[in-house]
C-alpha cells in the first residue's frame, strides 16, 4: 500500500518534471521562431520607413518615422521591443488591407482550421483501418495496393493533384463545387459566428448553404486527407507489424481469442500509443501544407492570406502569419511529445 | 579472366587484399539492390533524369525559351506534329521545356544536399563527440529548427531574400539540415567510446582529426541514405516555391513555375499544366523508390 502510493507520487513528480522541461522547450523554440522572423524582417530589402511615409516624404518626416519605428536603436533593443509587441498580439498593420494583422489572421484562420480538420478526420478514420489491414495482409495484394497509393501520396505535388482534381471533378464531371468556400448566392444568407462554415450554416439552420459548403469543402479536404492517409496508414502498418510479432499475441492465439479481437483490440490498442504522435504531427503538416492547397482552391484561409501578402511584399502580414502557423505547428509538435509520455507507461516509468 | 571467375573473386570468403574485400562488399550490396526491382526502377528514373540534364541540348527538339509562331502554334494538343507534349501559351514546345527543366531540378537537389549535408554532419558529429554543454546547446538549436514548419519558413526566407532559384535553394537547405544533425549525432554516440577512437586519441590525434578521419566516414552512409530519402521532398518543396512564384522566375522552364503559368488555361488546354506535374511526380517517385531500396540494402536495422 505504502509502496504503491510512493510509486504514484513519483510518477506524478516525473510527469511534472517532464511537463516543466517541455514548457522550457516550448518557450525556447518559440523564442527561436521569433528571432528568425525578426531577422528575416531586418534583411528584407524593402525600406520599412519608406513603406510608412512614402517616397515623396521630406528628410525630416523620414527621420521622424525612422525614430518612431525604433530603427535608431541597437538590434538587441529592437528585438526586445519586437518581443513585447508580439506577446501582446501586436503584429503591426498590413500594408495591403490596412487592418491590424491580428484581425486579418483571426478572420482567415477558421477557414484553414476547418479545412485541415476535415482533412485529418478523413486521413485518420480511413488511414488507421487501412494500415491495420495492410499489416494483417502483409505482402498480399491489399498490402501492395496500399503501398503504391502511399508512394503516390509521397511523390505527387499537392498543388498539381489539386489542379487535376478541380479539372476532373469540378469542370468535367461536375460532382463538386469549384474554388472558394461557398457560392456567392449563399454567402450573405448566413452571419458569421464561429467562422467555421459548416458549423455556422448548421447552427443557423440554413441547410441549402450547408450542403453548398460541403460540396466546396469535399475536394480540398479529401486531397489533404489523402496525403495524411498515405502517412498515417504507412505508420499504422509498421506499428501493427511490430505488435503482431510480439509474444503476447501468440499467447492470445493459444488461448483461443478470436483473430479479429487480437487484431483490433489487443494489437491496435498498443499500436495506438505511437499513433497519437503520428496523427498530431500529420495535423501540423496539414496546417502547413494548406498554403499550397488554399492557393489552388482560392480557399480564404491563412495560407492564401500568406501567399497574397508574399506577392505584394507585405512583410508584416507575412511574418505575422508565419508566427501564427509556426506557433500552432510547434504547439502540436510538443503536444504530441507530451501525449506520448502520458500514454506509454514504459516511458512514464523510465523518466 | 572469365565472367564466372571474376564473380568468384568478388564473392570470395577469404579476400586476399583490402581492395578485394571492399569491391566484394560493394558487389554484394549491388546484388542485394538488384534483387529489388522497384529500387531498380527508381535508379533508372534518376539515371534518366541525369542523362536528360546532360544532353538536354541534343534531346530537346526546340528551344525552351524562344516562343514559336504565336498565330498558328499556340496551345497545340499533345502529339500534334513535332510537338510530343503539345505547346504552351507562348507556342513553346512543352517537351523541350520539361527536358531543360530537368537541369534546374537536378541543380536544386544537388545543391541543397551539398549545402545541407555538411551542416548537419558538422553539427551532429561535434555535438555527439564533445557531449556536455556543446551537445546541449547544439541539439537545442537543432530541435528548434526541427520544430519549425519547413515550407512556411522557406517561404518567409525567400520573401526576404527576394524570389529566385538561388534563394529558394538556400532557403530549402537552411530548413533541411536538422534531421541529418540528429542522425549524425546518434551515430557518433554509438562509436564515441569505442577502442579505435580511444587508440587514435592516445596517439595524440587532435579532435578535429578524429572527427574528420574516423567519425565522419562512419556516419556518412546513414546520412546519405537519409538525404536520398529526402530528395523527393526537396523536389516537391522547390516545385511548390516555383508554383507560388518564389522559386525560378519565368521564362525559366522550372516545372513548378510551368504548372503555375499553365493553371489559368487549365479548363481549355489541360496539358499545359498537367505535363510538368507528371514530370515532377515521376522524378520524385524515382527518388523515393531509390531511397527505399538503398535503405533496405545499406541499413539492416531498418529492414523488416
Amino acid at each position: 500500500m505504502d509502496a504503491k502510493d510512493e510509486g504514484r507520487h513519483s510518477a506524478l513528480l516525473s510527469f511534472l518534471n517532464r511537463a516543466g522541461r517541455l514548457v522550457v522547450t516550448v518557450a525556447l523554440t518559440f523564442l527561436g521562431l521569433l528571432l528568425a522572423t525578426f531577422l528575416i524582417g531586418r534583411v528584407v530589402p524593402i525600406d520599412p520607413v519608406l513603406a510608412v511615409v512614402g517616397d515623396r516624404a521630406t528628410q525630416s518626416t523620414y527621420d521622424q518615422a525612422y525614430k518612431a519605428l525604433g530603427l535608431d536603436k541597437s538590434l538587441a533593443e529592437q528585438f526586445w521591443i519586437y518581443l513585447q509587441k508580439v506577446v501582446t498580439g501586436d503584429f503591426g498593420t498590413s500594408f495591403m488591407t490596412k487592418r491590424p494583422i491580428l484581425e486579418d489572421i483571426a478572420r482567415t484562420f477558421p477557414a484553414t482550421l476547418e479545412l485541415a480538420t476535415a482533412g485529418i478526420l478523413i486521413g485518420t478514420i480511413l488511414g488507421i483501418p487501412v494500415g491495420v489491414w495492410a499489416a494483417v495482409r502483409q505482402g498480399k495484394l491489399f498490402d501492395q495496393i496500399v503501398r503504391v497509393l502511399g508512394l503516390v501520396g509521397y511523390s505527387a505535388p499537392i498543388f498539381w493533384l489539386a489542379l487535376v482534381g478541380l479539372l476532373l471533378f469540378y469542370a468535367k464531371l461536375g460532382w463538386v463545387s469549384g474554388p472558394g468556400r461557398i457560392d456567392i448566392s449563399n454567402e450573405y444568407v448566413i452571419t458569421r459566428q464561429t467562422g467555421i462554415m459548416l458549423l455556422d450554416t448548421a447552427l443557423q439552420g440554413e441547410w441549402d448553404a450547408f450542403r453548398n459548403a460541403v460540396s466546396h469543402l469535399v475536394l480540398p479536404a479529401s486531397l489533404l486527407g489523402y496525403f495524411s492517409l498515405a502517412y498515417i496508414s504507412r505508420m499504422t502498418r509498421s506499428f501493427m507489424l511490430n505488435e503482431l510479432s510480439q509474444e503476447y499475441i501468440t499467447t492470445a492465439r493459444v488461448k483461443g481469442v478470436p483473430e479479429w479481437r487480437i487484431i483490433w483490440v489487443h494489437a491496435l490498442r498498443n499500436a495506438a500509443v505511437p499513433l497519437v504522435t503520428v496523427v498530431a504531427l500529420s495535423y501540423a503538416t496539414l496546417l502547413e501544407g494548406s498554403v499550397l492547397t488554399e492557393t489552388v482552391f482560392a480557399w480564404p484561409g491563412l495560407g492564401l492570406y500568406l501567399t497574397n501578402s508574399l506577392q505584394s511584399a507585405d512583410m508584416n502580414a507575412v511574418l505575422g502569419a508565419t508566427i501564427v502557423v509556426g506557433a500552432v505547428f510547434i504547439g502540436l509538435n510538443l503536444l504530441s511529445d507530451l501525449l506520448y509520455g502520458l500514454l506509454d507507461p514504459r516511458i512514464r516509468r523510465r523518466t | 579472366m572469365t565472367e564466372l571467375s571474376r564473380r568468384d573473386w568478388l564473392l570470395s570468403d577469404h579476400p586476399a587484399s583490402r581492395r578485394q574485400a571492399r569491391l566484394g562488399q560493394a558487389y554484394r550490396t549491388w546484388l542485394g539492390f538488384r534483387g529489388n526491382w522497384l529500387a531498380m526502377v527508381g535508379l533508372g528514373v534518376v539515371i534518366l533524369l541525369i542523362l536528360l540534364a546532360i544532353f538536354a541540348d541534343v534531346i530537346a527538339p526546340f528551344d525552351p525559351l524562344i516562343p514559336g509562331d504565336l498565330r498558328t502554334e499556340r496551345f497545340l494538343p499533345p502529339g500534334s506534329g513535332a510537338h510530343l507534349l503539345g505547346t504552351d501559351d507562348q507556342a513553346r514546345d512543352i517537351f523541350s521545356r520539361i527536358v531543360h527543366g530537368s537541369r534546374l531540378t537536378l541543380m536544386v537537389v544537388a545543391l541543397v544536399s551539398v549545402i545541407a549535408t555538411p551542416i548537419g554532419m558538422i553539427v551532429g558529429t561535434t555535438a555527439g563527440y564533445f557531449g556536455g554543454w556543446t551537445d546541449a546547446i547544439l541539439m537545442r538549436i537543432t530541435d528548434i529548427f526541427l520544430a519549425f514548419p519547413r515550407l512556411i519558413l522557406a517561404l518567409a526566407f525567400v520573401s526576404a531574400l527576394g524570389p529566385g532559384i538561388e534563394n529558394a535553394i538556400i532557403a530549402i537547405a537552411i530548413t533541411s539540415w536538422p534531421p541529418y544533425a540528429r542522425l549524425a549525432r546518434a551515430e557518433t554516440l554509438t562509436i564515441r567510446d569505442s577502442d579505435f577512437i580511444n587508440a587514435a586519441r592516445l596517439q595524440g590525434a587532435s579532435s578535429l582529426r578524429i572527427l574528420w578521419g574516423h567519425v565522419t566516414p562512419l556516419c556518412l552512409s546513414s546520412v546519405i541514405i537519409r538525404v536520398t530519402l529526402d530528395m523527393a521532398g526537396i523536389i516537391l518543396t522547390a516545385a511548390g516555391l516555383g508554383f507560388l512564384g518564389l522559386g525560378a522566375q519565368p521564362p525559366q522552364p522550372e516545372w513548378g513555375a510551368m504548372i503555375a503559368s499553365g493553371r489559368q488555361f487549365l479548363l481549355d488546354f489541360w496539358w499545359v499544366a498537367t505535363m510538368p506535374g507528371i514530370a515532377i511526380f515521376i522524378v520524385s517517385l524515382g527518388f523515393n523508390l531509390l531511397g527505399d531500396g538503398l535503405r533496405d540494402v545499406l541499413d539492416p536495422k531498418a529492414r523488416k
